[in-house]
């Protein structure tokens, strides 16, 4: 737009003004030789954390009452993952997140399909070989209608909050819960020995890079929930960014977790949406300040370039 | 296609001027003479320490490049059963913690200097995009450690990924994926933008105070600048 009008927040006159030797290439090296130091006292200081990761195995022989708790629900699909909707299960009446009519969750639909009953209980517990009684179980709640499945499953997750582990064996007291006690009391045996681990993985090869499914049952349960809660990092102790021990994280996300702290989205069903919707927001607002006027006029306004030019502006 | 016994030039061969090879050079050198893409000297007033944070901002990204190659070089699980691996992978750890550290008050520094002005937006745009991009060069790094830090990130930040519906196509719980979006993808994104954001500030140069000191001539109608497009 030639010939518009001068704007101090958009347009610049031509330096005219005095140079200076500047060694680009000095202060290149210097800085890279600096940064290096730091970067190595840093180190030998520091280090870096690398706390074990947890496992079906380990968290099944620390609390395998909670993972017997978490394994019903996978079961009887009301577990977390079962009941999550997209981009693992069909979306069920509220369950994926919404702004209106915005419901990309919903949109883009499911492309990682988990049935919690079959991938995570009675499919690994269908490799195992040489075990008939096990296989009877199976085949008698496969057999059964589904209303009698339910009757047997809400009768076990009733009581599994109180059951005891003993001789090996999950324990609950006695009830009508048709093959329910045994497929549970399988798993939960078949997890601390770590077979369960290696089930999870099958993807009919050899190989196996992809980890969904053990994370999420993993994140079903309060074992995984409550180790992170004791490290503070819970969603609500600004988790996101932090790491385990006493290091700095990911500090750069503290303005995406601060809308964790925050109501509404701190209690909102779609609060995830929400922070992200706020965040793209004003990424894009950040990205376009030279466009916005106002915006654009703040460093102006605030005056702080006098002090970065201080030199400049004090020898006019 | 005519042929030449000695190099061809414009003079001896005007299809040269319509050659795209030649015209791009031509357009390299008028954007970047020498003495503008490594200039000896710089005005008066890039005199704070404020500058620093762009070149410490640069060489930290080096450090991150060299230590992330090291790592590429022994394998994902190098780290978790070596001790040099472990310093290593504290190296890589502590520079990049140390790049977003120089290139947020790089950002600052930039935004309370206005230094977009003098067509120099794109400059802007791309060091904003540089740093999202970055953030998720970094995320997708916290994913692939393999340690319980990688679990509890992964199952924490699906929820936001998945509101988002990207999810279907970028799932935090897929080790794999991650590694490579880690060492791949967004590196050569941001290593790309990190290249054309030195040039725009090389071919623009350093952004000039604003003109409110008494005695410092207002511009004159002949400096105003043009839109940029």
């Amino acid at each position: 737009m030639s010939g518009a009008k001068f704007n101090p927040d958009r347009d610049v006159a031509d330096w005219t003004g005095p140079y200076r030797p500047y060694d680009l290439v000095k202060e290149f090296l210097i800085a890279l030789f600096v940064v290096g130091l730091i970067i190595v006292g840093l180190t030998i200081v520091f280090s870096s954390p690398d706390d074990r990761p947890v496992t079906l195995q380990s968290w099944s022989q620390n609390n395998p009452v909670d993972f017997a708790q978490t394994a019903i629900t996978e079961l009887d699909g009301s577990s977390g993952v079962a009941a999550y909707g997209p981009p693992y299960v069909p979306s069920s009446a509220g369950a994926s997140q919404q702004m209106g009519f915005f419901a990309p969750e919903r949109w883009f639909g499911v492309h990682i399909p988990i049935n919690t009953a079959q991938d995570y209980v009675i499919g690994p517990l269908r490799t195992l070989p040489d075990q008939p009684l096990l296989t009877a179980y199976l085949n008698t709640y496969r057999d059964a209608s589904s209303s009698q499945q339910s009757t047997w499953t809400a009768a076990y997750e009733k009581v599994v909050a109180n059951a005891t582990f003993q001789s090996d064996e999950i324990r609950v007291a006695r009830g009508n819960y048709g093959p329910v006690a045994g497929i549970i009391r399988s798993l939960t045996t078949m997890a601390r020995s770590g077979a369960l681990d290696g089930a999870l993985l099958r993807s009919g090869q050899f190989y196996d890079t992809n980890y969904t499914k053990p994370l999420l049952f993993l994140a079903n349960g309060s074992y995984l929930a409550n180790l992170g809660g004791n490290q503070h990092l819970q969603g609500s102790q600004w988790g996101m960014m932090n790491e385990t021990g006493n290091y700095p994280g990911q500090a750069w996300l503290w303005l995406y977790t601060l809308w964790y702290q925050v109501q509404p989205m701190k209690s909102s069903s779609n609060g995830d949406l929400e922070v992200w919707v706020i965040m793209m927001a004003l990424t894009l607002l950040l990205a376009l300040v030279p466009f916005i006027p106002g915006l654009r006029s703040v460093p102006r306004w605030s005056r702080v370039y006098r002090l970065i030019w201080r030199d400049h502006y004090r020898t006019g | 296609m005519s042929v030449h016994t000695d190099r061809p030039t414009s003079a001896t061969d005007p299809s040269l001027a319509d050659q795209w090879t030649a015209k791009l050079r031509k357009a390299a050198e008028t954007a970047f003479p020498p003495e503008r893409l490594l200039p000896d000297a710089q005005p008066s007033y890039v005199a704070s320490w404020v500058y620093v944070f762009g070149v410490l901002t640069l060489v930290s990204l080096i450090w991150v490049i060299v230590t992330g190659c090291v790592l590429a070089i022994m394998g994902p699980t190098w780290w978790h059963v070596s001790s040099v691996g472990l310093f290593v992978n504290s190296l890589h750890l502590w520079s990049v913690e140390l790049f977003f550290f120089f290139m947020v008050i790089h950002l600052w520094g930039k935004f309370f200097m206005a230094a977009w002005r003098g067509r120099r937006r794109a400059t802007w745009v791309s060091g904003v995009v540089t740093f999202v991009i970055s953030v998720g060069a970094a995320f997708t790094g916290y994913l692939s450690q393999q340690n319980f830090d990688s679990q509890w990130i992964a199952t924490q930040a699906k929820d936001g990924i998945n509101a988002t519906g990207a999810g279907a196509f970028f799932n935090v719980l897929n080790f794999g994926q991650m590694l490579m979006w880690h060492i791949v993808l967004l590196p050569l994104v941001v290593v790309v933008l990190t290249g054309l954001h030195v040039l725009m500030v090389r071919h623009r140069g350093v952004v000039p105070p604003f003109a409110d000191t008494p005695g410092s001539s207002p511009p004159s109608p002949a400096a105003e600048v043009a839109e940029q497009p």
